[in-house]
């Protein structure tokens, strides 16, 4: 137990915070729109750290920070397309078959990339240098990943308030038969925000391929990290996400200096479960 | 008429289930038929094992399934094993895909020894699997000759059937640690810290009081949760109690994680071992931060294990050389060898030379010769425990320690630094 | 409710002793490990079925109950020295009562907040097992070899855990089929439709919620119990492992969500599918891909299961599949 650690935890915690926000604002937003847990999230999240490795390692050699908009674009079309594949005939089925059906996305996610990439770990070697004050240390890579990760966050907040497509998605989500008496093609949208929350996690992946090394078993741990961020913050809400990453990171970063770091894990568990039964609505209330 | 479709379909169904696994077992052995020369009897040598074609295990178990088929391709063509009585035996191999999931091997091991009828049993990779694997062949009272299980606790259990080729977990970092006080013999803080899984927490269990004995001062102990892939916070803790080395870790992921974030936070800890990670290829695609990490291996290319190695221990050297199956394995796989082929290529020497030692089949008999068995391969040396608790333990191979360094090309490489026998390089400390 | 034409229970539970003892009189072991995973798929499908196909709660972790009462007993049996049956018994109570205590304030919540509480509990155990040093932490519990010497050897602690779990699936079936057909069954399905009405009309939902996921609870910690005797080792990865759950409730959705035969059709089917992609060399690279491929086929197109979609099509079977 030694304080001298607390602040450069602190930091460290805080700044992964950003990018496990990112994620779970995608997974959020999926939610908040349509009402389906997206089993899939884990899985796509290391697709986004391999579009950034297949495009890194192969014959172009591309920068991993290109590979980032690369995994938001492909991202998005994924998702359009898993929409239509696997939710668009049951997105009013209930819960269980939704939750059902990206699960078998999810196997099959899995099932191709580990025939394809086997479980051998890879890493994606970037080196941005990093600055040092005082002990604390804070790795360029690491504050790029928050960069993109704010940059990422307010697009999506620019999208949803200030255009047209982002009104409609949020008048979807609000109320479906509302917004189809309005003229809006509720299919679409939905479809969109599937594709858009797919986008998001790819990129959480990517921005996370240049932090650790990886395989394409890794998007379950984050999987988990993130239903326990989007309850914290709020189911739906991805403000709440956003702000539930950050809190949840800033914990892993703060306690590790308390407890042993075997008992983190304990905690974060014993939060989501308290936080569900105390005040389901998250730190910032759930959205419709 | 109705009732009984019901009673049917329900038969159907259940009866489908029961018989369904069954089928194209992956035997992929030599053909039965002896092609030499010599008049006497060929027999068929049936081993069983299971593999992870899929799942976390892939990797290295692909890696061991390629050992093994090695030895088969080469005991095939030099016509069979010869036993004291003239028969031949040609071994034929038959394996399943487990999955990496234990309930699976603990199923498709009682089918190869009850539907496929083997003779003896070899293991799975990894040492949950190979737990699983060793309970149902003890259970039902045949061999199993292990590679790719290296857990203390497993060989524990009072098993009679069961032989361990590894060097078992609480192996692993003792090697290390000698070769740190060798290396450096100021060295008075160390810091131990594992995955808190099986294999990683038996590892340093006997660790840490190795290193007590030895004069070390613990400054830190403490296991992360598996899955674990930001260390920073932990290593701030670590770095908070200034240690001089840092020794263990976990397995593939966690273990390449730790050691990039070594190097991101700049530590400077003058040694650092780490389990599993660094005697893999791809440990250098983090690139410096894998520089002057030191691994425990059971095997690598540059060991010499020979004759005269052999000879000064009094004891038989047995089999090919570690040249010989490096280009035979290259030849045959367009790829280096690991530690992980080259166990399962040991575990198959083994067993050849208890049969030919044993003059057959027969379990009691194999178990006789194995328990007597004191031998050197390839692989180095081999004998097991026969004390009643540890029985099948591996208890005279050591383990062989590589560090990666950089060559005067300024490319990183795996040295082999320890024992002073087998080395390829001098061991550096760590800047 | 529609009165029985055939007598389903005594019908099913003749079914299931006919079949369990197949193996052993034709002496064929590997068929007996076969059904020893398929009955405890059973097990497992049929009773998160009583929580999730009768009063609509979709637990994700339900194997928690698994692994508690795998850890239970088996620290009975190990620590302490007791015998299997009397170990399997007594580690149900435990895991009963903290499915009671769990339940109370998890089954407040509505859908998917439940099932994410599910999650957190089963990975909070999970955690706190591999932290516990008096269940042996991430090393887990082992069994010295000697022990099933009390049992006349290895191969009859084998068998005893065989007829086990024999007994533990017809043991569910039953009391499933029996919760169907009572007024607490109409209860749980009457809080499933829409727990609002349903306070309405007179139901106090707590209680028999909180029952049907005690009751849920036992049989999964029963058959823990028995899987990890049978293994000889328990640890904290394998007992409470996530997967496992999923996996019982892509049985379920197969079979027929909330009929009673449906758990057994889709235990049975999925184990079938399984054993037959990993052992095909031609699909066994793809099983997975496969796997994921077929359950979204069937959560397509036919989502009442197979049951569900039998009874959908042939009315008369409803007097014969409950």
């Amino acid at each position: 137990m030694s304080l001298e650690a607390l602040i450069p935890s602190a930091i460290d915690g805080l700044m992964l915070g950003f990018v496990y926000g990112l994620a779970a604002m995608g997974l959020t937003l999926i939610f908040g729109v349509m009402r389906v847990i997206n089993l899939s999230h884990g899985p796509v999240i290391a697709l986004g750290m391999f579009v950034v490795y297949t495009l890194f390692t192969g014959p172009l050699g591309v920068n991993p920070y290109l590979g980032i908009v690369a995994a938001l674009v492909i991202g998005l079309a994924f998702g359009v397309v898993e929409y239509f594949v696997a939710l668009d005939r049951v997105i009013n089925a209930p819960e269980l078959t939704t939750l059902l059906a990206t699960f078998s996305v999810n196997l099959m996610i899995i099932g191709i990339a580990t025939s394809v990439f086997t479980t051998t770990p890879r890493a994606v070697d970037v080196s941005l240098g990093s600055v040092g004050i005082g002990n604390v240390t804070v790795l360029g890579t690491h504050a790029v990943a928050v960069l993109v990760a704010i940059v990422v966050a307010a697009g999506l907040y620019g999208l949803l308030f200030r255009t047209r497509v982002g009104k409609s998605i949020r008048a979807v989500a609000n109320n479906r038969a509302a917004a189809e008496l309005m003229g809006i093609d509720s299919r679409r949208m939905l479809a969109l925000a599937f594709g858009i929350g797919t986008s998001l996690a790819m990129v959480s992946g990517a921005l996370l391929s240049t932090l650790f090394p990886f395989n394409p078993l890794s998007g379950t741990g984050y999987e988990v990290k993130s239903f326990v961020i989007v309850v914290l913050g709020g189911l739906g809400n991805p403000t709440g996400a956003l702000l539930g990453g950050i809190v949840i990171g800033l914990l892993e970063g703060v306690t590790t200096v308390f407890i042993p770091v075997s008992w983190v894990p304990v905690l974060e568990y014993v939060i989501f479960i308290l936080i569900l039964l105390v005040r389901p609505a998250g730190l910032l209330g759930a959205r419709a | 008429m109705r009732p009984t479709r019901i009673v049917a379909i329900a038969i159907v169904g259940l009866v489908a289930a029961a018989c369904g696994g069954t089928t194209t077992p992956q035997a992929s052995g030599a053909p039965t038929s002896g092609g030499s020369a010599a008049p006497a009897v060929s027999k068929a040598l049936n081993i069983g094992f299971t593999n992870s074609q899929t799942g976390a295990q892939q990797v290295a178990s692909t890696k061991q399934t390629e050992g093994i088929k090695l030895w088969v391709d080469q005991v095939t063509k030099a016509g069979g094993i010869k036993l004291k009585d003239g028969t031949v035996l040609m071994p034929k191999v038959t394996f399943y895909d487990d999955g990496s999931a234990t309930d699976r091997v603990q199923q498709l091991y009682t089918k190869l020894i009850n539907d496929d009828k083997v003779d003896v049993l070899l293991s799975p990779y990894s040492s949950s699997l190979v737990k699983a694997a060793a309970v149902v062949s003890e259970q039902n009272g045949k061999v199993m000759i292990t590679a790719g299980g290296a857990d203390d606790a497993t060989m524990e259990q009072g098993f009679t059937n069961i032989y361990q080729v590894y060097s078992p977990g609480s192996k692993y970092l003792t090697g290390a640690i000698d070769l740190m006080l060798k290396l450096d013999p100021s060295i008075k803080k160390v810091a131990i810290v594992n995955e808190k899984d099986s294999f990683s927490v038996s590892v340093v269990t006997a660790a840490k009081p190795y290193a007590e004995s030895k004069g070390l001062q613990v400054v830190v102990n403490q296991g992360y949760d598996t899955g674990t892939t930001d260390f920073a916070p932990f290593i701030n803790q670590i770095v908070a109690a200034a240690p001089d080395a840092i020794i263990g870790g976990g397995h593939l992921v966690d273990g390449t994680a730790f050691a990039k974030a070594l190097k991101e936070k700049n530590v400077s800890a003058r040694f650092v071992a780490l389990l599993v990670a660094p005697p893999e290829p791809t440990f250098a695609d983090i690139g410096d931060a894998a520089n002057f990490t030191v691994g425990p291996s059971q095997w690598e290319i540059p060991v010499k294990y020979n004759e005269a190695a052999a000879k000064a221990l009094n004891i038989p050297f047995y089999g090919i050389t570690s040249d010989s199956f490096t280009s035979a394995y290259r030849a045959m796989f367009n790829s280096a060898p690991s530690y992980h082929s080259a166990g399962g290529f040991a575990a198959g020497l083994i067993l050849q030379r208890a049969l030919e030692d044993a003059g057959s089949t027969d379990p009691a008999k194999l178990r006789a010769s194995l328990d007597k068995t004191d031998v050197m391969t390839f692989f180095g040396r081999t004998k097991f425990s026969t004390d009643a608790k540890t029985h099948g333990k591996q208890v005279a191979h050591d383990m062989v320690y590589i560090q990666w360094q950089k060559g005067s090309d300024g490319k990183l490489a795996a040295q082999v630094v320890w024992p002073t026998e087998a080395k390829t390089a001098e061991a550096q400390l760590r800047k | 409710m529609k009165r029985m034409r055939v007598p389903f229970l005594p019908a099913i539970v003749a079914l299931l002793a006919v079949l369990a003892a197949f193996p052993i009189l034709t002496n064929n072991p590997s068929m007996r490990e076969e059904l020893f995973l398929v009955f405890m798929l059973v097990t497992l499908a049929s009773s998160i079925n009583i929580i999730m196909g009768y009063t609509g709660y979709v637990s994700f972790g339900h194997i928690v109950f698994f692994g508690l009462g795998g850890y239970f007993a088996f620290y009975l049996m190990q620590i302490q020295g007791w015998h299997f049956i009397p170990s399997l018994i007594v580690a149900a109570i435990p895991s009963a009562v903290i499915a009671a205590l769990i339940g109370f304030p998890i089954l407040r919540l509505r859908g998917a907040y439940f099932a994410l509480a599910t999650v957190g509990i089963n990975e909070a155990m999970r955690v706190v097992f591999n932290n516990w040093d008096l269940f042996g932490g991430a090393v887990g519990m082992f069994f010295n070899f000697s022990v099933y010497t009390q049992y006349g050897g290895a191969k009859a602690a084998s068998e005893l855990a065989y007829y086990t779990m024999t007994v533990v699936a017809i043991a569910t079936i039953t009391v499933s089929y029996l919760i169907k057909r009572s007024k607490f069954g109409l209860a749980l399905m009457a809080i499933r439709e829409d727990q609002d009405v349903a306070m309405i009309v007179g139901i106090r939902p707590s209680r028999p919620k909180i029952a049907a996921y005690v009751i849920s609870a036992v049989f999964p910690a029963m058959a823990g119990a028995t899987f990890f005797f049978k293994n000889g080792i328990i640890e904290p990865g394998h007992a409470f492992e996530l997967l496992r759950s999923i996996e019982s409730l892509v049985m379920v959705v197969l079979g027929g969500i909330g009929t009673v035969a449906g758990p057994i059709v889709g235990a049975a089917a999925y184990e079938w599918l399984r054993g037959f992609l990993i052992t095909n060399p031609a699909l066994a690279n793809f099983q997975l891909f496969l796997a994921g491929l077929l359950l979204l086929v069937t959560v397509l197109f036919v989502s009442s299961g197979l049951v569900g979609w039998l009874r959908e099509r042939f009315p008369v079977l409803r007097g014969y599949v409950p």
